[in-house]
C-alpha cells in the first residue's frame, strides 16, 4: 500500500460518501454543498492522474462558476419544496435501475479483453500545458473542436440572456 | 553567515538533519517539515494582519486629517490587540432560522481562501510554498472559493439584507474575475509559463514596464475582487447595513475582518510578484533574505497605494460598478492581451531595448485610444439628455413665463 | 502505483449515483446536479484512460475530449438554470412533474 494508494482510497471514500449524501439529503442547499465536496474530490482525483491543469480548471469552472450558479438558482427559487428521494414512491425501482447500471459498468470494466493493462507499469507522462495549447490551435490537431466549442459557448451565452431576460426590461 | 543570507533554508536543513538523526525515514521527515512550514507560513500571515490593521487605521486617520488610534501603547500599536481581545470575548449569536452548518462554514471558507494563496507566492529565490507550474490558475481557483464563502454567509443568515448584500457582492466578484484572469495572462504570455517562480525569474525588466495597461487593469480588478473602496458595496452603511456580515458576531466576524485585510495585502503581494519583479533586485540571488526584503518593500508600496485609494475616492453604485467592468475593463483587458501578443511575436526575441520600446509604444497607443474613445462616448452621452420632467408650476400668474423643462443626464 | 481499474470503478459508482439523482429527484435543480455528477464521472474515465494508455506517446486526445466536456457542461448548466428560473417566474414551481403544459 503505497502512499498514493492510501491517498486515493481516502479521497474515493470522501467523494462517494459526498455523492450519496448529495443524492439523499432533503434540503436542497445542503445537497449543493455536498455536490461541491464531490467536485472537490474529483479535482483531487485529477491531481492524482497527473493532470494538474484539469484539477485547477475543475475548481475554477465547476466550483467557482457552476456551483455558485446552482446556489444562486436555489436561492432564487426559494418557494420550492425541499424534496427527498423517499417522496418518490418508485424509489426502490429506481435504486434497482441504478444498481443494474452500476453492475453493468463493472462487468464491462472487468471483462475488458486488455485487462492485463490494469496493473502495467506506468510510463512517464509528457505533461505540458503549452503543448495542449498548441494542439488546440493546430489545423491538423484540434482546431475544429476548439472553434465549435467557442461557438457553442457563444450560443449558450446569447440563449441564457434571452431566456432569462424579463419582459419588463425588453419593453423599456 | 549562511544563516543571515538564507535563514529559512538554513533552519529547514538543520531540522531535516535533526529528524534524520532521530531515525525518521526521509520521506516522513520531509512530510513533517512541509506541515511545519505550512503552519509557520499561515501563522506568520495571520499575525502580520495585526500590524496591517493598525497600519490601515493610522494611515486612514492621517488621510482624514486626524491622528488615528494613539491611546493603547506608543502610537496606538496595541490597539489591534485590544480589539482582538474584545472580539474574542463577544458572544456567538447564531440567528434563529439560520442554517448552522453553512453559517459556521462561511468565515472558514473566506479565511482559507486567502491563506491558500500564500502557498504559491515565491517569497525569495529559495523560499516558496510549492512550485506548481500552474500557479496563476491556482490563484484564480482559490479566489473562487472565497466567493463561495461570501454567498454562503449571505444565504445562511436568515436575513433579507444579508441575502441581498451577498447577491450584489458575488455578482461583482464574479464579474471582476474576468479582467483579472485576462490581464494575468499577459505576464504568462511574456514568460511562457504559468508558474509564479518562472514569472518572477523572467523579470529582468519588470512587467509593469512591459505591460503597463495590463498592470493597471489588474490593479483595479484586484481592488474590486477585494471589495475595498471604491468598490465596497457591502460596507455601505447607509445602504445595506453591513451586507452579508450582519448576523455575524464575535470571532466569526473577526475572521471576515481579518480575511478582508489579509486579502488586501495578498493582492498587493501578487501584484508585486507578477508585475513588479517579486524578490528580484540587486544581490537577491546571492542573499535570499535580501530578496524577501525587496518583496516586502514593493508590497508595502502597492499596499500604501491601495489604502490611499480607499480613503480618497467615493463609493461607486452597483450599476456603475458593473458598467465599469463590462464596458471599460474587459474590452481594455482583451485589447491589451491581443496587442501584447502581436507585438511580442513580431519583435525580435531577446531582452533588448527595441522590444521594451515596442511594448511601451503599443501600450501607450492602447491607452490613448481608450482615452479618446471614452471621451467621445461621454460627449455623446451628454448630448442625449433625457427630459425628466416638464414645468410644474405651483402658482403661475398669467404674465409669467413657464419654467424651462428640467434636463437630467440619463 | 494505482491500478487503472480503481479509477474506473470510482467513475462507475459516481455515474450510477448521478443516474439515481436524475431519475429520483423531483426538483429540477437537483436533476441538474445529478447531470453534473454524471459528466464528472465521464471526465474521470476519460482522463484515467488518457493517463494510463496515451500519455506516454504524447497523444492529446483524452485531454482535449475532457476539455470539451468541461465546456459543454458549463454551457448546459448556464442555459438550463436560465430556463429553470424563467419557468419558475411564470409557473411558480420547479418540480419537474408539474412543468407539464406540453403534455398530451
Amino acid at each position: 500500500m503505497t502512499g498514493m494508494q492510501i491517498v486515493f482510497l481516502i479521497n474515493a471514500a470522501v467523494t462517494v460518501i459526498a455523492g450519496v449524501m448529495m443524492v439523499t439529503v432533503k434540503r436542497l442547499m445542503h445537497a449543493a454543498m455536498w455536490l461541491i465536496l464531490t467536485l472537490f474530490g474529483v479535482a483531487v482525483v485529477f491531481g492524482l492522474l497527473e493532470a494538474s491543469f484539469f484539477a485547477i480548471v475543475q475548481v475554477v469552472v465547476y466550483i467557482g462558476a457552476i456551483a455558485i450558479l446552482l446556489v444562486f438558482a436555489i436561492m432564487l427559487t426559494r418557494d420550492a419544496v425541499d424534496d427527498s428521494f423517499l417522496q418518490n414512491h418508485r424509489w426502490v425501482l429506481t435504486a434497482l435501475i441504478g444498481a443494474i447500471a452500476l453492475s453493468g459498468l463493472l462487468l464491462a470494466i472487468f471483462t475488458w479483453p486488455q485487462s492485463a493493462l490494469f496493473t502495467a507499469p506506468l510510463a512517464d507522462a509528457q505533461r505540458d500545458v503549452g503543448e495542449m495549447g498548441l494542439a488546440l490551435l493546430d489545423p491538423q490537431g484540434y482546431l475544429i473542436p476548439f472553434e465549435i466549442s467557442s461557438i457553442l459557448l457563444l450560443a449558450a451565452l446569447i440563449g441564457a440572456v434571452h431566456v432569462g431576460i424579463s419582459r419588463r426590461e425588453v419593453e423599456r | 553567515m549562511s544563516f543571515f543570507a538564507d535563514p529559512i533554508t538554513f533552519i529547514s536543513n538543520w531540522l531535516n538533519s535533526l529528524l534524520s538523526n532521530w531515525g525518521i525515514p526521509p520521506g516522513w521527515a520531509q512530510f513533517m517539515l512541509f506541515i511545519l512550514g505550512a503552519g509557520a507560513l499561515s501563522l506568520g500571515a495571520m499575525v502580520f494582519t495585526i500590524f496591517l490593521i493598525w497600519l490601515e487605521r493610522k494611515l486612514g486617520g492621517r488621510f482624514q486629517d486626524r491622528i488615528g488610534p494613539n491611546r493603547v501603547g506608543p502610537w496606538g500599536i496595541f490597539q489591534t490587540i485590544a480589539d482582538m481581545l474584545k472580539i474574542f470575548t463577544k458572544e456567538y449569536i447564531t440567528p434563529w432560522g439560520s442554517d448552522p452548518v453553512l453559517f459556521n462554514l462561511a468565515p472558514v471558507l473566506a479565511m482559507a481562501a486567502v491563506l491558500a494563496v500564500w502557498a504559491v507566492i515565491p517569497l525569495s529565490s529559495t523560499v516558496y510554498g510549492s512550485n506548481i507550474h500552474i500557479g496563476v490558475l491556482y490563484i484564480l481557483a482559490v479566489g473562487a472559493l472565497g466567493e463561495l464563502g461570501v454567498i454562503l454567509a449571505g444565504f445562511a443568515s436568515n436575513n433579507k439584507y444579508a441575502l441581498l448584500g451577498g447577491f450584489r457582492v458575488v455578482a461583482m466578484l464574479i464579474s471582476y474575475e474576468v479582467p483579472m484572469a485576462l490581464t494575468l495572462l499577459v505576464p504568462v504570455m511574456l514568460t511562457g509559463s504559468m508558474g509564479l517562480n518562472d514569472i518572477t525569474s523572467a523579470q529582468s525588466v519588470w512587467f509593469i514596464w512591459q505591460a503597463p495597461v495590463a498592470a493597471l487593469v489588474f490593479f483595479i480588478a484586484s481592488i474590486a475582487e477585494n471589495s475595498r473602496a471604491p468598490f465596497d458595496l457591502i460596507e455601505a452603511d447607509s445602504e445595506i447595513v453591513a451586507g452579508f456580515n450582519i448576523e455575524y458576531s464575535g470571532l466569526k466576524f473577526g475572521m471576515f475582518y481579518v480575511a478582508d485585510f489579509l486579502h488586501a495585502f495578498t493582492a498587493a503581494l501578487i501584484f508585486a510578484s507578477v508585475f513588479l519583479g517579486g524578490w528580484r533586485g540587486p544581490g537577491a540571488e546571492l542573499y535570499p533574505a535580501l530578496g524577501f526584503l525587496y518583496l516586502l518593500i514593493k508590497t508595502a508600496i502597492v499596499y500604501f497605494i491601495t489604502i490611499s485609494i480607499r480613503f480618497s475616492l467615493p463609493r461607486l453604485r452597483v450599476d456603475q460598478v458593473m458598467a465599469f467592468n463590462w464596458k471599460y475593463l474587459t474590452p481594455l483587458a482583451l485589447v491589451s492581451l491581443l496587442v501584447t501578443a502581436l507585438v511580442d511575436k513580431s519583435l525580435p526575441a531577446g531582452q533588448g531595448w527595441l522590444r521594451l520600446g515596442g511594448l511601451l509604444l503599443a501600450n501607450l497607443v492602447i491607452f490613448v485610444a481608450a482615452d479618446r474613445l471614452v471621451s467621445i462616448y461621454r460627449k455623446r452621452k451628454k448630448q442625449e439628455r433625457r427630459v425628466v420632467s416638464g414645468p410644474r408650476p405651483i402658482a403661475v400668474t398669467l404674465r409669467e413665463k413657464p419654467a424651462e423643462p428640467v434636463e437630467v443626464e440619463s | 502505483m494505482i491500478p487503472l481499474y480503481w479509477f474506473l470503478v470510482l467513475s462507475a459508482i459516481l455515474f450510477s449515483l448521478g443516474l439515481f439523482a436524475v431519475i429520483t429527484r423531483r426538483n429540477t435543480i437537483a436533476i441538474l446536479m445529478g447531470i453534473e455528477l454524471m459528466l464528472n464521472a465521464a471526465n474521470i474515465n476519460l482522463l484515467s484512460f488518457w493517463r494510463y494508455l496515451h500519455a506516454s506517446r504524447g497523444d492529446m486526445d483524452g485531454l482535449i475530449f475532457a476539455l470539451i466536456v468541461f465546456v459543454v457542461a458549463a454551457a448546459e448548466v448556464a442555459v438550463g438554470l436560465g430556463l429553470i428560473v424563467s419557468a419558475y417566474r411564470k409557473r411558480r414551481t420547479v418540480v419537474a412533474n408539474e412543468l407539464d403544459l406540453l403534455k398530451g
